[in-house]
């Protein structure tokens, strides 16, 4: 499984207020909450993002609340997979959860620029900055979260693998 | 091997006699809670695995309390979906408004958090219970739906961080401080993955409300979850609230904490928190002159009962500054019972103030006091970055209750203890 696109940047703390504000959480329709996902730190994010794009980031992405709706919104927005130098723990677990691939890599996210080209290898756990050329190794997820993503979920995995 | 005290509770619950951090155990729950955000998007997943009732209907929670009363018809839609839901799996306890409260001051209050549970919610600040000696843990509302069904949810054993406390908080500080004070010493990530046990003396000597405050802000840390140890204080809290036999798990003596922390309670100011993180913390003595246009006292932080008595104490016989708003919103239902029949909605009436009825509202920039831009709030809940109450441009400075109701009738923010007649 592999992600490919182009890289927005983002700095510390990016937090679920401002990935989806508490003012769209009045619904759950998925495409409803990607059309406002960023829109608080990065209006031009949703007229850019292309689908496979990723976004990279500095530390604790995605601190706050719990929503679900965050991890959800970028997904749906197009999101193939969040590089950050690390992640808040609800945050991780939910985007585990929906199937929305994320690794944790400092040295990665510090090597990405806004706009490069960025490919992942989620089964080696190799990021490649296509752009630059550098190459990073992140920590592999392992095989029951592997599992999990490409089942699309915690739900369907569970579906499949527990209550079979 | 020793454990921390979380890590005893997860390892009773995983079925294991120890468990290491870093490992990932799957774990038996005592509880599930969801609210009217939450809850929906679990339904919809839940209903994926096609099983036609939860695991244990006594042992599910759903709350409608953050866009309540309804604030807009989508609002209202998502409510009824999870009210339905509640008839439909004949889920106990579901708090419908008018019985309700906002959900991390309603469970202790109504019984629902024993010392030892295990508990997870679909909402980031279930960590409030650690007060009780329980670990709790926010989650999304898949894990919400995954445990409705099988009454089981997957946890990554955590490391540890120890707040050995001393001596006792003075007169106008309290919990809030404390804890603010600890997230601008360690930061919002400084406790992430991790679990924030507290220990020590002085542990004694807070109250109750000062720890689930206290424990309610771990997450503002980046924390999983935050503890405290079922000394009397807790357990005469449970003896009045929960049916259950408290069961108590104490650390090992050589239990491993990554990092311990010796907090000297009597050193502790008055201490805001600054936009746009709550680790921004400075004390009352460094603030400056901030003037403020709103203050917004309540919440899952801040509405129980001690602390509207207290911001009643300092408003009594006053009135709050023109063209400031103040916006009193106690927790639950209860907690609104006994503030009027102690005459504390009166005193906020007659100082100027509206008094809400228990939602979360103002908290989450969801409804009952929305910031324009550039208006600048003090608020005693538990978040402050971009937007959380309003326009992208306003701000928002976390205090407690005592210096919000100081605050509220300086019209900036104020040190309680310079007030005339305490
Ligand atoms: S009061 Fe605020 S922090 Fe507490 S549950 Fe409600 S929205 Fe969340």
């Amino acid at each position: 499984m592999n992600a490919r696109g182009k890289a927005f940047r983002y700095g510390d703390n990016v937090d679920t207020d401002v990935i989806i504000p508490a003012r769209y959480l009045n619904t759950s329709v998925a495409a409803e909450l990607a059309a406002h996902c960023m829109e608080d730190i990065d209006p031009q994010f949703i007229k850019q993002v292309k689908p496979g794009d990723l976004i990279v980031a500095d530390k604790n992405f995605g601190c706050g609340s719990s929503r679900e709706h965050a991890p959800l919104a970028i997904k749906t927005a197009g999101v193939s997979c969040v590089i950050a130098a690390s992640f808040a723990r609800i945050f991780y677990r939910n985007s585990i959860n929906i199937g929305l691939p994320i690794l944790e890599c400092p040295e990665a996210a510090k090597g990405i620029s806004s706009q490069d080209m960025v490919e992942v290898d989620f089964s080696t756990g190799v990021i490649s900055n296509i752009t630059t050329g550098k190459q990073w190794q992140a920590e592999p997820f392992p095989a029951f979260i592997q599992k999990m993503i490409s089942s699309n979920g915690l739900i369907d995995y569970l579906r499949a693998e527990v209550l079979k | 091997m020793s454990m921390t005290m979380s890590q005893k509770i997860l390892a009773k619950h995983a079925k294991m006699g120890v468990v290491r951090p870093g490992q990932l155990v799957m774990a038996d729950l005592d509880l599930v809670l969801g609210n009217d955000i939450t809850a929906p998007v679990a339904i919809k997943e839940f209903a994926r695995f096609k099983v036609d009732k939860v695991f244990d209907k006594s042992k599910v929670v759903l709350v409608p309390d953050h866009f309540t009363p309804n604030k807009d018809i989508k609002a209202a839609e998502q409510c009824k979906r999870m009210r339905e839901f509640a008839s439909d799996y004949q889920i106990d306890n579901y708090f419908e408004v008018g019985r309700m409260g906002i959900e991390h001051a309603l469970l202790p209050e109504q019984g629902l958090v024993n010392a030892g549970d295990l508990i997870i919610g679909a909402d980031s600040h279930t960590c409030t219970y650690g007060a009780l000696g329980a670990f709790s843990t926010g989650t999304g509302s898949t894990d919400m739906a995954a445990a409705m069904a099988t009454g089981q949810l997957w946890f990554k054993v955590p490391q540890a961080l120890r707040f050995n406390l001393t001596g006792s908080l003075g007169t106008w500080v309290s919990g809030k401080d404390l804890i603010l004070h600890i997230i601008g010493l360690i930061g919002v990530d400084g406790a992430l993955y991790k679990s924030m046990e507290f220990t020590g003396d002085g542990v004694a000597s807070l109250s109750i409300d000062d720890r689930f405050t206290v424990c309610n802000m771990a997450i503002e840390a980046g924390a999983k979850n935050g503890i405290f140890p079922v000394d009397d204080v807790a357990k005469a809290y449970l003896a009045s609230h929960c049916k259950r036999e408290p069961v108590i798990y104490e650390p090992d003596a050589d239990a491993e904490y990554e990092q311990t922390y010796e907090i000297d309670l009597a050193s502790i100011r008055p201490t805001v928190a600054f936009p746009h993180l709550p680790e921004n913390a400075k004390t009352i003595d460094e603030v400056g002159d901030i003037a403020i246009d709103q203050v917004v006292i309540g919440s899952c932080t801040n509405g129980r009962l001690s602390d509207l008595r207290i911001a009643a104490h300092i408003l009594k016989g006053r009135t709050i500054a023109k063209g400031v708003r103040l916006i009193v919103f106690p927790a639950t239902q209860q907690i609104y019972l006994e503030a009027m029949e102690e005459g504390l909605l009166k005193i906020f009436v007659e100082a100027g103030a509206v008094v809400s009825t228990p939602t979360c509202g103002p908290c989450l920039g969801g409804h009952m006091g929305i910031l324009a831009a550039k208006e600048r709030a003090v608020s005693t809940t538990n978040r402050n970055f971009v937007g959380r109450m309003g326009h992208v441009e306003s701000e928002v400075y976390l205090a407690s209750p005592a210096v919000a109701a100081a605050s509220a009738l300086a019209g900036k923010i104020a040190n309680p203890e310079l007030l005339e007649d305490n």
